[in-house]
């Protein structure tokens, strides 16, 4: 296929691993943000083609792992009101709240459907006006601007019934608060997508107040050498700066209708990370303009359960990369991806999943 | 990424972080038809401006929008890039015969 077999050249792989060989001198300790990132190095072998000097471990951007499992809690909640319909992606189905998950709620009779896209869930709103469509907003600035369109287009549509209960975050804040946590990193391989929308001056304090490189890389295996080829470069050199190496998608600027409409719609708030805790201005949370598509305004959440953490699940010290999958004494045994425990076994970016799947 | 472009279906039921490159086939006002290996879905056309955009043109789809249109310049740049790298491969190749030893 065009645009994606090129890029997994087994022997340009072979000869940015050589490049790489030669270059780094000293240990290093390079953190993939994004959990499509973490996905590929296991699916790809990535981390047998370095050098011992050079160690990948993962980070938070895996938007389910991070999330509170009160979000799920309250998703629940909604999904009890008899004329709510909840519609998500994929990804958060399986995810254990403090009791239940969503499957299994679907299972036992609530109207929860999945959807590929926001403008699907949309499409179901518009299907049933009797009904109140809950979209699960989660995602960095990649899924946001999608969440975004959906409410403009709701809006000009004068739909009342599209609410959108946003778990949207934003990258940055966490990447700065890993540092700040003392968690030893030395350089960053930054989102190809999040970097596809936000354009690449949102890292900018990364290099100006932590003196770390990051490189905005791409998916396949040839990007992400490359991009760990450019990091030790900078690294070697001393001159960190931020780099873009997926650059026939992400341009300097950005995707800059998508940043208009996200802003349009979104405006920051105070948000919880797993592992993290609250951070600063982190998340995304619909502006007043338009709270008539939030579902946290207008949909009650009756019957919503105490919060439950699970025993023993390390999952946000893996996200900080402080572990890895396999310190934790669950890892493979109690928790696998048909039964997992915490959500970095359930996401299939989730570095325990990733490690499960490729890497055990 | 290969498994989700099978067919629609699965790439529906696989995970919202991922985006493929995919190329346009039709515009229909604010959705494109495009195709990825064979199979054709459509993507929302709303974070780009549609008048940039034109038949044979790749996009990125990620959850059904089409996020950025691919740089085919610049693709092609990598690639030239990547050439001189397969060029290296194969001088290492030489040397690992010569010495009789594997580099990496």
């Amino acid at each position: 296929m065009k645009y994606i077999d090129e890029f997994r050249d087994r022997k340009v792989v072979q000869a940015l691993a050589g490049e790489i060989r030669r270059a780094s001198t000293q240990p290093v300790k390079l953190m993939e943000v994004c959990g499509g990132h973490t996905m590929s190095i296991q699916k790809f072998g990535i981390p047998a083609l370095l050098p011992d000097t050079v160690e990948l471990i993962s980070g938070p951007g895996c938007p389910v792992c991070v999330t509170s499992r009160s979000y799920i809690d309250k998703a629940i909640a909604y999904s009890k009101q008899k004329d709510v319909i909840i519609t998500t992606y994929g990804d958060l189905i399986r995810v254990p709240g403090s009791e239940s998950s969503l499957e299994k709620e679907h299972a036992g009779g609530a109207q929860i459907r999945v959807v590929y896209s926001v403008m699907d869930a949309l499409q179901i709103a518009r299907e049933h006006p009797q009904k109140k469509i809950v979209f699960l907003g989660i995602g960095f600035e990649t899924t946001a601007p999608g969440s975004a369109v959906a409410v403009l287009q709701a809006y000009r549509e004068k739909l009342t019934n599209f609410f959108v209960f946003s778990a949207h975050k934003v990258m940055p804040p966490a990447m700065s608060a890993l540092i700040d946590e003392g968690v030893k990193i030395n350089g960053y391989i930054g989102p190809g997508h999040v970097s596809t929308i936000t354009g690449m001056k949102i890292y900018e304090e990364i290099p100006a107040k932590y003196g770390l490189g990051v490189v905005i890389s791409g998916f396949e295996p040839v990007d992400l050498m490359q991009s760990i080829l450019m990091l030790i470069k900078q690294i070697e050199t001393g001159n960190t700066r931020v780099e873009i190496q997926y650059k026939r998608v992400v341009k300097p600027e950005g995707n800059v209708k998508a940043q208009q409409m996200m802003n349009e719609v979104f405006e920051p708030a105070d948000d919880w990370w797993r592992g993290l805790g609250i951070l600063k201005e982190s998340g995304l949370k619909l502006r007043p303009k338009y709270s008539a598509y939030d579902a946290e305004v207008n949909i009650s959440a009756d019957g919503m359960v105490p919060l439950r953490e699970p025993k023993g699940c390390i999952c946000g010290e893996v996200l900080k990369g402080l572990k890895k999958p396999k310190d934790c004494r669950l890892f493979g045994n109690v928790c696998t991806p048909r039964d997992p425990v915490g959500s970095c076994m359930v996401s299939s970016e989730g570095a325990c999943q990733a490690y499960y799947l490729y890497n055990r | 990424m290969c498994e989700t472009l099978v067919n629609n279906k699965t790439l529906k039921r696989k995970n919202m972080c991922l985006s493929i490159p995919a190329k346009i086939e039709k515009i229909n006002g604010e959705t494109a038809v495009c195709s990825v290996g064979g199979s054709t879905y459509e993507a929302n056309l709303m974070m780009l401006s549609v008048e940039e955009l034109k038949l044979g043109d790749y996009v990125l789809i990620h959850t059904g929008f089409a996020i950025q249109k691919l740089d085919e310049e610049e693709a092609e740049a990598s690639l030239e890039t990547f050439a001189d790298f397969k060029k290296l491969n194969e001088e290492m190749d030489r040397e690992e015969n010569e010495k009789n030893q594997r580099l990496i």
